[in-house]
């Protein structure tokens, strides 16, 4: 069974010089939920732009289930939808015609697009905003009619390209509910996207692309294993003023009421609860510091900096996850 | 790709277009029939009293057909460049880029909305004319055909100004700056008889001069230049802008980075 997306070597400079991509190459299977990942400007965006068209390649090859873009990108095109980063519609069309047109690039005849306009708009809960000029949708129905526009053609590959920025909390797992329910129907998903809950929450296979090159290609499980030390929060309801006795553990106390802990790896965590124990610290609740994907990116993130910079640009990767 | 998958394609494009300029039609459809009005009010009417004949013919008959030709010209241009810039402006242009839908069949789509707003826009144009002058067509055929070539050919122009703008100003230079001038110079409201030998060679050079002649001949049954040449002119013309047009669709990086 070929691959949904297959990439060899990849590359792409541009008139200027800048090399975006530096031969990438990497497999998402049939029916896999894959992260691509990466700091701003790392190439994710012109990975995607070259395999929907967007964006000419300078060398390498992209098959789409097994068919090379090269030889027939019609019909490559055929199994990809793309929902883009931007909003990238009429914004003067009504959101019926919008998604029923994106049928009629497709080659699909009028009755059938705009049935399938229908079913995709009542799955993404637009159905009641169709005569709706696009323009006058808000940020999050804008995302969904994205969406909707990309399915209209039931491709067998679906690529996000951060299709949960700038919208809130409700809806991004209304949205996480549907992707998912699209990937179980056997839709390829690719996603891109800053947060990387949202990649621990969805995907199974992770790429991260840093610089133009692949730095990792693994299973988010196997990403996750890696893990060499995480930082838990510890809340309490004694009144502390001076911090604990941490034993084997490096630790601070945050303020009066919470701990701040780092678990190495092989350490455990009920040595660490008998030890607070002993000194009458009573823990109510525990979490992460941070989501543990964005931990491991961000280290390695770091690995690939030169050491002389690590330090002052911790920060700046952390803010820009 | 299988005809059909084409053809449907094709058509979304150009019931889009047709959707768009009929949608907006005080911005495409209501201007150019004010703005002819009142050249035929002013210059057929008024004007045209003083001016007397013109080639044999009232100057009002004289001057209507090339009015007409104008606003076909002026209007294919002007519905393809910036539908087509408004896409790419908008990015909805990234909608056809993406699909399988072959590049001439974009620019086909594009074309035929723009020929098709010129040709509304003509046929309301003559009828406006018929208010003022009484218009025979003396050949049919060669006017239908005149009609329909002019209209391509700035159609196709308009578009390739389209892939090449990178701003609304860049949109109304062509238009403003070399549309205009060559038509008002290319014998819409005179004969090149009444230049000079330098001008008259001079006029010989716009293209239009061409286009508005062959349709006065059409229409009146007199024309300044040899209409075989004008034909084949504007088929030549054609062809290489279309060459043109599809060569920036695959290769310019204003579409594709």
């Amino acid at each position: 069974m070929s691959a949904a997306l297959s990439i060899r070597n990849l590359q792409k400079s541009y008139s200027n010089g800048f090399q975006a991509l530096k031969g990438i190459s990497f497999e998402v299977q049939q029916g896999d939920f894959f992260a691509l990942l990466g700091p701003n400007g790392a190439g994710k965006s012109t990975t995607i732009g070259i395999i929907c068209s967007l964006v000419r390649k300078s060398a390498g090859e992209v098959a789409i289930f097994g068919i090379d873009i090269d030889k027939n990108f019609a019909a490559a095109k055929q199994m990809i939808g793309v929902v883009p980063q931007e909003f990238n519609f009429n914004q003067f069309e009504k959101v019926f015609d919008i998604v029923a047109t994106q049928g009629g690039f497709y080659g699909m005849p009028r009755a059938l697009a705009e049935k399938r306009t229908e079913k995709y708009l009542r799955k993404l809960g637009l159905w009641d905003k169709k005569d709706v000029v696009a323009r006058m949708l808000s940020g999050g129905m804008k995302r969904r009619l994205m969406i909707a526009r990309a399915l209209i053609h039931e491709p067998k590959l679906l690529i996000l390209d951060e299709p949960t920025a700038g919208v809130d909390i409700e809806l991004r797992r209304s949205m996480w509910q549907f992707l998912q329910a699209m990937n179980a129907e056997g839709t390829t998903i690719i996603l891109t996207t800053h947060y990387l809950e949202e990649a621990e929450h969805l995907c199974r296979n992770i790429g991260i692309i840093d610089n133009g090159d692949i730095i990792q290609n693994t299973s988010i499980k196997a990403l996750l294993k890696t893990l060499s030390k995480e930082v838990f929060i510890l809340d309490f309801k004694e009144i502390l003023k001076e911090p604990p006795n941490f034993g084997d553990f490096s630790g601070r106390l945050l303020d009066e009421h919470s701990l701040e802990v780092t678990v190495e790896k092989g350490q455990s965590l009920t040595k660490l609860f008998t030890l607070l124990g002993e000194q009458k610290i009573s823990i109510t609740s525990m979490r992460n510091r941070s989501n543990r994907l964005e931990e491991l990116f961000v280290s390695l993130l770091e690995d690939k900096l030169p050491a002389a910079d690590q330090e002052n640009d911790t920060d700046a990767l952390e803010g820009d996850v | 790709m299988k005809c059909a998958v084409i053809w449907t394609s094709f058509l979304t494009i150009f019931r889009r277009e047709i959707r768009r300029f009929v949608r907006i039609w005080p911005q495409t459809l209501l201007p150019p029939v004010i703005t002819m009005s009142l050249y035929f009010v002013i210059f057929g009417t008024l004007i045209g009293r003083r001016i007397g004949e013109m080639s044999g013919y009232s100057y009002m008959e004289f001057v209507a057909p090339g009015l007409i030709m104008m606003s076909v010209i002026t209007n294919s241009y002007a519905n393809v460049v910036s539908s087509f810039y408004s896409a790419k402006f908008q990015r909805n242009v990234e909608e056809l880029l993406v699909s399988p839908t072959p590049n001439w069949v974009i620019m086909a789509g594009y074309v035929l909305g723009g020929v098709t707003r010129g040709l509304l826009v003509g046929l309301v144009v003559s009828l406006i004319a018929l208010m003022f002058t009484q218009l025979t067509i003396q050949h049919i055929a060669i006017t239908m055909l005149i009609v329909f070539f002019s209209s391509t050919l700035f159609a196709v122009a308009g578009f390739i100004n389209a892939i090449y703008a990178n701003s609304f100003d860049a949109v109304s230079i062509v238009p403003t700056f070399v549309l205009t001038p060559l038509t008002y110079l290319g014998g819409v409201f005179y004969s090149i008889d009444m230049l000079s030998p330098f001008w008259q060679g001079v006029s010989h050079l716009n293209p239009i001069l061409y286009i508005v002649n062959a349709f006065r001949y059409g229409v009146l049954g007199i024309s300044d230049i040899n209409l075989v040449g004008a034909f084949i002119g504007i088929a030549v013309f054609i062809a290489a802008l279309c060459c043109w047009g599809l060569r920036l669709m695959v290769h310019s990086g204003r579409l594709r980075q």
